[in-house]
């Protein structure tokens, strides 16, 4: 064990001292988070974003949820119609649109399944609360998110171009 | 040459005052420098990140920042450790005791020093070991088996090194002829080598393994990490330290440093000239004749000694993995005594010989 | 003792009596020591019961279930898409490599076939995950044999493999991209080169761990010939993946069954060591970051064109039936059980995960050995905690 240690640890000391002068001359590898912040991809999962328009309160996004932390109230309204003559329509009006983002485990299947296109991922990361109720929030804070939604990226060579989304 | 730093007109009280203050200066501002510097600095730059960034211009103002975290939390003595809390209480001091007690023998000038013994480095050796009952009393007093273990592992590890390391000396002694610390750097900075006085004569080159032994057994004795069973952070949840908290974990935190700090000005004291430049460059030729302003310049070159024997205590810390405990002792008994002891055979008999 | 000749049992039996008269007359009081549920060397909350003699270990058990997620039972109640959510986070350090077998068992009941471009990309981030997983055991290893730097390259490296991932998938850590028949989607514009370059900085990364931990004398002091796992024992604990292969036996699943992924398309080295001693698992599994970092390469040259899912119902009902698919995970073999009745979720599921029978061989492993070993044992079975205790 003495002598042949030499060695291995001298090779061990020059690694960290090799990473020691490239820190010092190119910088670390890390990010001084409040004051420089790293884009995050297109496609990561930050928050969900809700195009209230889109959505008819048709629950699936509930019902399909792995941790039940959407809340979703609507009632049937009548709508002027589209046409002048035509009968008044009957659409869905949302009341309450809530994420609990206490409990969401960021899976995504809500977006996923959405028939109607309302849910979106947003990258969008900065939205810590203090106290873990403030987590929970409304149709108007998830609209807010709207526009942070970036378009999907474009494919890598030899992908099918798919017409969703 | 009796133009010192601490006039004799002062009165005996103010002397003592400047002293303790001295102590403390020598004290803390090595062990700040070496947890900035080192700890926060290098250790982030080593691992390709940048440290504290935020208290201060490149976060130079954090050690303040935890310091004032630490005494802002609550001293805890655990309900199993409360029959003892006394001593519990009382380790972190004597640990940090013995770091006081060790800065006391090292010159700092010419005229700069706290007390001149005829047999400093006995005293230092000496005291440095006071720190193991610190250590074991934490440990033991812990009611914590982790604890216990550590303390344990620490009072064998640090009885194991203090040998080597005395034997280690004992080398450097030969050659100087002295025990007194401040004789030991006059005779390497006045030293020739094959006449040639350019450098003097630092013991790190005629006594070079047993500056590696004596920097080994530092590396053992402040539980730095190749040899840091006694800590073990990933086994033994920091051993001895594990139940401290607040103001007395930072003694802890402080005097493990301190202690880096002051075990480097003593090894940069007993080999590399300690606070001296070689005499023949100003033309002196004993003690009497250097000018004063070696009394200021002399703490700074010792610290920038010291920084460069800390930054080596370092380095190998944060690049090694650590030893088990029987390999520590086995390197000790099998390698380190047996060398520093043929060291000691052959610094006498070439001593006998020139 | 027979093969003992007279003279040598002789001096045997003496020793022995002189020892038992020094228990006797220095009769030390054996201490039951608690590593965890809450310790840093055990990745989590496992706890190990181990009964010490001074600071040699008599007697040792892992005692799991501390993080008990029930999701055996929690997968009768949720629908397949969901289980593949859930399924993410069994491993949670290589979660994309949980999704495959769990797909592709669903996928033998349904009997649809991922089209090739899917398979090569499921393969692709498979063994990223697998980088990922065993980039952070690299490091992890540093931290628990005392050297605190490994930790922090092998965190820095891994983040780039994560970047990867969570630009193809979306998640870093739980990427749920896998679906019945295909991929949730194709992979964004400029993955494969930046994936390609990547790599370099992986082969980078391996060589530093190797000069740092491996090459250092200190390691091989701590590892070499500490907590040996001998080919029988191993095979008999049910030992899988890293930990079966440093113990000799030459057994890869990516290699040895015919499963619908990209594996048998590329070309790479089941490593092996003879020693089965802790430094040959953490050897073992350095090396396999090596060849998983070639695997990619190769991969990324070969990806054909085409369609990422097959056609399959939107709603999914999986068919009656039972389907037992296992991969070469990360930690080891990975399997799932899935049994379905026609619904719409599974209706059970078994999980056969890697590390719970890995460290199954705990007890037998840490008899007689110090407790600074402990933690080199378990450092370098490699077990997850979510893994264990599903």
């Amino acid at each position: 064990m003495a002598k042949p240690k030499v060695p291995g640890m001298f090779k061990g000391l020059g690694v960290t001292f090799a990473t020691l002068l490239a820190t010092a001359k190119n910088g670390a590898d890390t990010v001084q988070y409040p004051h420089e912040k790293e884009t995050p991809p297109i496609r990561a999962r930050g928050v969900i974003a809700l195009h209230e328009g889109n959505c008819t309160s048709c629950m699936l996004c509930v019902r399909s949820c792995p941790d039940w932390c959407i809340y979703i109230e609507g009632h049937k309204e009548l709508a002027p119609p589209r046409r002048a003559g035509g009968a008044a329509r009957k659409v869905n009006k949302l009341d309450r649109f809530d994420i609990d983002y206490a409990l969401c485990m960021y899976c995504g299947i809500c977006v996923e399944v959405c028939p109607f296109d309302a849910l979106f991922w947003s990258p969008e990361y900065e939205y810590s609360e203090t106290r873990i109720a403030d987590l929970l929030h409304d149709k108007s804070k998830l609209g807010e998110w709207m526009q942070t939604v970036p378009e999907a990226p474009e494919l890598e060579a030899g992908a099918e171009k798919k017409g969703k989304k | 040459m009796n133009a010192v730093l601490l006039s004799a007109d002062l009165p005996y009280w103010a002397i003592s005052l400047l002293r303790v203050l001295g102590g403390l200066v020598a004290v803390l501002l090595p062990a700040g420098t070496v947890v900035y510097l080192f700890l926060f600095k290098m250790l982030s730059f080593m691992q390709s990140r940048l440290g504290p960034m935020e208290a201060g211009p490149y976060g130079s103002m954090q050690l303040f920042a935890e310091v004032g975290k630490w005494l802002q939390k609550e001293d805890i003595v655990p309900a199993s450790a409360q029959p003892e809390a006394r001593i519990f209480k009382m380790a972190p001091l004597i640990v940090l005791a013995s770091t006081f007690l060790l800065v006391v023998v090292v010159p700092f000038g010419p005229d700069a020093w706290f007390t001149n013994f005829e047999t400093g480095i006995f005293y230092a050796l000496a005291v440095s070991s006071v720190s193991v009952l610190g250590i074991l009393i934490a440990g033991w007093s812990s009611a914590n088996k982790y604890s216990l273990l550590g303390g344990l592992r620490a009072a064998g590890q640090l009885v194991a090194y203090e040998l080597p390391m005395v034997l280690a000396v004992i080398g450097v002694v030969i050659q100087a002829g002295t025990m007194n610390l401040q004789e030991i750097v006059v005779a390497q900075n006045a030293g020739s080598m094959f006449g040639w006085d350019g450098l003097g004569n630092p013991y790190v080159l005629t006594q070079f393994v047993a500056f590696l032994i004596f920097m080994i057994s530092v590396q053992a004795e402040l539980s730095q990490t190749p040899f840091d069973m006694p800590i073990a952070e990933s086994e033994l949840v920091s051993g001895y330290m594990t139940e401290y908290s607040g103001f007395r974990f930072l003694i802890f935190f402080i005097g493990e440093f301190a202690t880096a700090g002051v075990f480097a000005m003593i090894a940069s004291v007993l080999f590399l000239g300690g606070w001296g430049v070689p005499f023949s460059w100003f033309g002196w030729t004993t003690i009497d004749s250097i000018d004063n302003w070696m009394n200021v310049a002399g703490p700074l070159i010792l610290f920038a000694k010291m920084m460069a024997l800390v930054f080596f205590i370092m380095w190998i810390r944060f690049s090694s993995p650590r030893l088990r405990e029987d390999q520590l002792q086995r390197f000790a008994w099998k390698v380190l005594i047996p060398i520093s002891l043929v060291n000691i055979m052959l610094t006498a008999v070439l001593k006998v010989a020139f | 003792m027979t093969m003992l000749g007279d003279r040598q049992q002789l001096a045997y039996i003496a020793a022995q009596a002189a020892d038992a008269r020094v228990n006797v007359e220095l009769e030390t009081e054996g201490m039951t020591l608690n590593i965890g549920p809450q310790h840093p060397a055990t990745h989590g909350t496992l706890r190990i019961i181990a009964r010490l003699d001074g600071e040699q270990v008599v007697w040792a058990e892992p005692s799991a279930g501390y993080m008990h997620r029930g999701y055996e039972k929690l997968t009768e109640v949720r629908t397949f898409p969901q289980v593949t959510a859930l399924v993410n986070r069994i491993d949670w350090l290589g979660s994309f490599a949980n999704e495959v077998p769990f797909i592709l068992a669903a996928e033998k009941l349904m009997g649809v076939e991922a089209p090739s471009r899917a398979q090569h990309i499921r393969t692709i981030l498979f063994e990223l995950s697998r980088i990922a997983n065993v980039s952070l055991f690299l490091g992890d290893l540093g931290v628990q044999l005392g050297a605190i730097t490994p930790v922090f390259f092998a965190f820095r490296d891994r983040e780039y493999v994560l970047n990867l991932i969570e630009a193809a998938t979306g998640g870093r850590f739980h990427p749920n991209f896998d679906r019945i028949g295909g991929l949730k989607d194709d992979l964004p514009a400029g993955f494969i080169d930046e994936t390609r370059v990547v790599m370099k900085k992986l082969r980078t990364f391996c060589d530093q761990i190797e000069d740092l931990l491996f090459g250092n004398e200190i390691f091989q002091a701590r590892t070499r010939g500490i907590g040996v796992i001998p080919k029988d024992v191993a095979l008999s604990y049910g030992l899988s993946g890293a930990n079966l292969r440093a113990s000799g036996v030459d057994w890869d699943l990516r290699r040895d069954q015919d499963i619908p992924m990209a594996w048998n398309k590329t070309e790479f080295k089941v490593i092996t060591h003879p020693d089965g001693d802790s430094f040959a698992r953490c050897w073992v599994r350095l090396q396999e970051v090596r060849e998983s970092t070639k695997i990619v390469d190769q991969l990324l040259d070969t990806i054909p064109a085409g369609p990422v899912m097959a056609k399959v119902p939107k709603i999914i009902k999986v068919p009656e039936g039972e389907a037992w698919v296992s991969t070469e995970n990360p930690l080891g073999e990975m399997g799932y059980y899935v049994v379905s009745q026609g619904d719409q979720g599974p209706f059970r599921v078994k999980i056969r995960s890697a590390s719970f029978n890995n460290i199954s061989i705990v007890p037998w492993l840490l008899k007689g050995v110090y407790v600074p070993d402990i933690i080199t044992i378990l450092a370098s079975l490699y077990f997850i905690l979510g893994d264990i205790d599903r």
